[in-house]
């Protein structure tokens, strides 16, 4: 969920209407749970397939969970698909949150031949449990046009590759040019500095850090961040892994060095969303807001413009600003895809440079993975944000795509905003976060 | 001769048998078979083996993916770690009954009192019906988009009249979840009411107006009439109230999910049920135990009002 395509306000009438139909999908399935029906993953099934399209030998068809800008984005590459291979493509465009709760049933379903999806333990998951198709033989043509790290980000568990991967972005403090200009604020290298910003801040009568939380994700990045920051990379991993234990000193001091910046918040984080955020940027009521620079997306071309970006801070001089996270999407194969010929065509075109280079003029929230990508195209945003993936030493997916997804959803989003509403409770939280870790993962 | 008299009742009766089943043709019992066929079918596809599916998967752990061999029998783990390591179970429960109170104390009485206000053919009756009918012909989903539209903090009508959100200063009723369960009860209550005006309307106008004069003949005041004439000659409504403020409060899930898909002081058992089952989470066995226990609650009242029923029957 980490994921959520920029929108921009006159998008949201639209995006409210998908979600308020898949709604009432799950509202039937809630009421059914209700009288005992509850063992039908089988009725969500059927609501996510779209096996009645008739598909001939020479189409293939795609799911996506694009929105706003990258819907013409991908219709531009699938047209551009077209007239190469003279294969039809048929897209099926799902609400992106929606798609990410159905996955699993719309994968055992009749799902399409290619379907958008995450890079990261959320891409090995399903493709562990035989959902997805290997492409080894496509890799082995496109291996050139990637950097290691992103065929190691499209690999399964088992040494296969799964995925070819199309796009990422950075997570960093972003931040409006022209604001900080009239203040004569500058980016903050240090914790101490960043703090001593956010007074500064204050006294001048904005919100300093932006924080949003109603969508359950974004404070998934803080965490993130201050852990890969304070331990390393490697702890990261392995406590995503379920390989650390939650209640240890290494992981309350993360939550006690976040409990800092609570001073420095917007009022009211558990009630917003992320556009309030990128519109409380905008609006330049806050100074800094630390999220994916999809959120550009969000605000009027003009004030997007505007925008910068600087790595978060550094708290332990031993890590530095070694990591980031920069999650990648890409595309990869269903299980049985009925044209599996177009299909792998259709995977390796959507990561290729051109196909990229269409995408991403129309939806310019995101940064190309293929190296010859178009790079002279970029907004200054774009170009500093690749930088700074380029000249970070590892590149982690955000929380929600590498861990077990049932974690992260029924005990990271509610333990997260549980802190934020009482970030004194660190000992309890991370106590109960184990005893539910442990229950999940085994061990 | 008693033995006389028994042997002819029951030969009479055995002959009554007889005879009645030489009177249904083959048309007939076909008929029959598929009068009583058909709904055994559905009520044992659509309810009866779901139930026990749930709760037979309440007793393992399953991801939901690949066949039947994938289950493990995890025995009664999913219903201990809900009770003691599930921070949003308890809390979920609860609101439920705060659910459920509210909906009986305010939103029940309000309907009720609505109804009786209208049954009196005041002027523009008609208007006010129309108008206190609407929010049951919204769908609640909608009510969900309307409190975002009104209490959202940046954006929201309250905030931006009370407060001062483009100074960051906001009114955050759905983001503190102290405050959440309350302005989402508020509007569950509203729109309770309209539907329990409407039946109780229907009721109120089918009665017969002579009680009601009589009492007044008597020298009964208006509040007196109502508790001692009306509430009692509407028992069969009454009872029909009882059960949809009942079933409203356990399904209670389409609010709290639009609003922030019904965490964060928003928790209830439907909503958990959801989260654990539906989503890329997919934990089977886990939101099973949840649905058992939903379940178990809504047996209480369903229990109590069929054995109600019957009882009036016998």
């Amino acid at each position: 969920m980490s994921d959520e395509r920029p929108q921009s306000s006159d998008q949201e009438g639209l995006d409210r209407q998908v979600s308020r139909r898949t709604l009432l999908v799950s509202g039937a399935t809630g009421a059914a749970a209700l009288a005992g029906l509850s063992a039908s993953g089988a009725a969500a099934r059927g609501f996510a397939s779209r096996a009645l399209d008739s598909v001939s030998a020479d189409s293939v068809t795609l799911a996506s969970y694009e929105e706003n800008a990258g819907i013409p984005a991908l219709a531009a590459d699938t047209k551009l698909f077209t007239k190469k291979y003279g294969i039809d493509v048929k897209t099926h465009t799902f609400a992106h949150g929606p798609f990410q709760e159905q996955i699993n049933s719309y994968l055992q379903g009749h799902p399409d031949d290619v379907f958008t999806w995450f890079a990261g333990y959320r891409m090995q998951f399903f493709a562990a449990k035989g959902l997805a198709t290997p492409i080894d033989d496509v890799w082995k043509v496109i291996a050139p046009q990637y950097a290691p790290a992103f065929k190691a980000a499209a690999t399964g568990l088992d040494g296969h590759q799964y995925l070819v991967p199309t796009k990422n972005y950075p997570w960093a403090v972003h931040y409006r040019k022209s604001l900080w200009k009239e203040k004569g604020y500058t980016a903050p290298k240090t914790w101490a500095q960043f703090i001593a910003l956010a007074k500064k801040m204050q006294a001048d009568g904005l919100t300093p850090i932006a924080l949003t939380d109603k969508d359950g994700w974004p404070p998934m990045g803080w965490f993130d961040i201050i852990n890969m920051r304070m331990n390393g990379y490697q702890f990261h991993v392995r406590l995503m892994a379920g390989k650390l234990s939650w209640d240890t000193p290494q992981v309350k001091a993360v939550f006690n060095k976040w409990a800092e910046l609570f001073p420095y918040y917007s009022e009211g984080i558990l009630g917003l969303t992320w556009q309030d955020g990128a519109a409380q940027l905008e609006n330049k009521q806050t100074g800094m807001f630390f999220l994916g620079s999809f959120l550009t997306g969000a605000m009027k071309p003009a004030n997007a413009k505007d925008v910068d970006l600087f790595p978060f801070p550094i708290i332990n001089p031993k890590w530095g600003q070694d990591s980031i996270d920069a999650p990648i999407d890409g595309n990869m194969l269903s299980k049985k895809p009925k044209n599996i010929d177009a299909a792998k065509k259709l995977v390796a075109f959507l990561g290729s440079a051109p196909a990229l280079n269409a995408y991403l003029k129309i939806n310019s929230g995101n940064l190309g993975t293929n190296k010859h990508t178009n790079t002279s195209a970029y907004t200054p945003l774009q170009r500093k944000g690749a930088r700074l993936i380029a000249s970070t030493k590892h590149i982690a997916q955000y929380m929600d795509r590498d861990t077990r997804p049932d974690f992260a959803s029924t005990v990271m989003i509610p333990s997260l905003q549980s802190f934020i509403s009482n970030p004194g409770s660190v000992d309890s939280l991370v106590k109960s976060i184990q005893k539910q870790k442990v229950a999940i993962f085994g061990s | 001769m008693a033995a006389d008299i028994a042997t002819g009742v029951r030969a009479d009766g055995a002959r009554r048998r007889r005879g009645r089943a030489v009177r249904l043709s083959n048309g007939d019992r076909v008929a029959m078979a598929f009068m009583v066929g058909i709904p055994v079918l559905v009520t044992g596809a659509l309810i009866w083996f779901p139930t026990f599916a749930s709760i037979g998967l309440s007793f393992t752990n399953w991801d939901g993916i690949g066949g039947l061999h994938t289950i493990h029998w995890d025995g009664t783990t999913n219903y201990r770690q809900i009770a003691t390591i599930y921070p949003p179970f308890w809390p979920a429960f609860r609101h439920n009954l705060y659910w459920l109170a509210a909906l009986a104390f305010i939103g029940t009485p309000l309907g009720m009192f609505l109804a009786y206000q209208l049954d009196k053919r005041i002027r523009f009756s008609r208007f006010y019906q129309s108008i206190f009918y609407i929010p049951v012909v919204i769908a609640p989903a909608i009510i969900g988009l309307i409190s975002e539209l009104i209490l959202s903090p940046q954006q929201g009508l309250v905030s931006s009249l009370f407060a001062d959100p483009r100074h960051g200063h906001v009114i955050d009723w759905l983001g503190n979840p102290q405050k959440a369960l309350g302005a989402v009860l508020i509007l569950a209550c509203w729109r309770h009411a309209s539907y329990v005006m409407i039946i109780y309307l229907a009721g109120l106008k089918a009665l017969d107006p002579s009680l009601r004069e009589a009492a007044a003949i008597d020298g009964a005041s208006g509040t007196r009439t109502y508790f001692k004439v009306v509430l009692p000659a509407l028992k069969p409504i009454n009872i029909v109230l009882v059960v949809i403020t009942v079933i409203e409060a356990l399904r209670a899930f389409d609010i709290v999910y639009i609003i922030n898909r019904g965490r964060n002081g928003l928790e209830l058992l439907s909503v958990l049920i959801t989260a654990n089952i539906i989503g890329e989470a997919s934990r089977i066995g886990y939101g099973s135990a949840i649905a058992v226990v939903l379940l178990t609650i809504s047996l209480v009242p369903i229990i109590i009002f069929v054995w109600n029923s019957f009882q009036e029957e016998a």
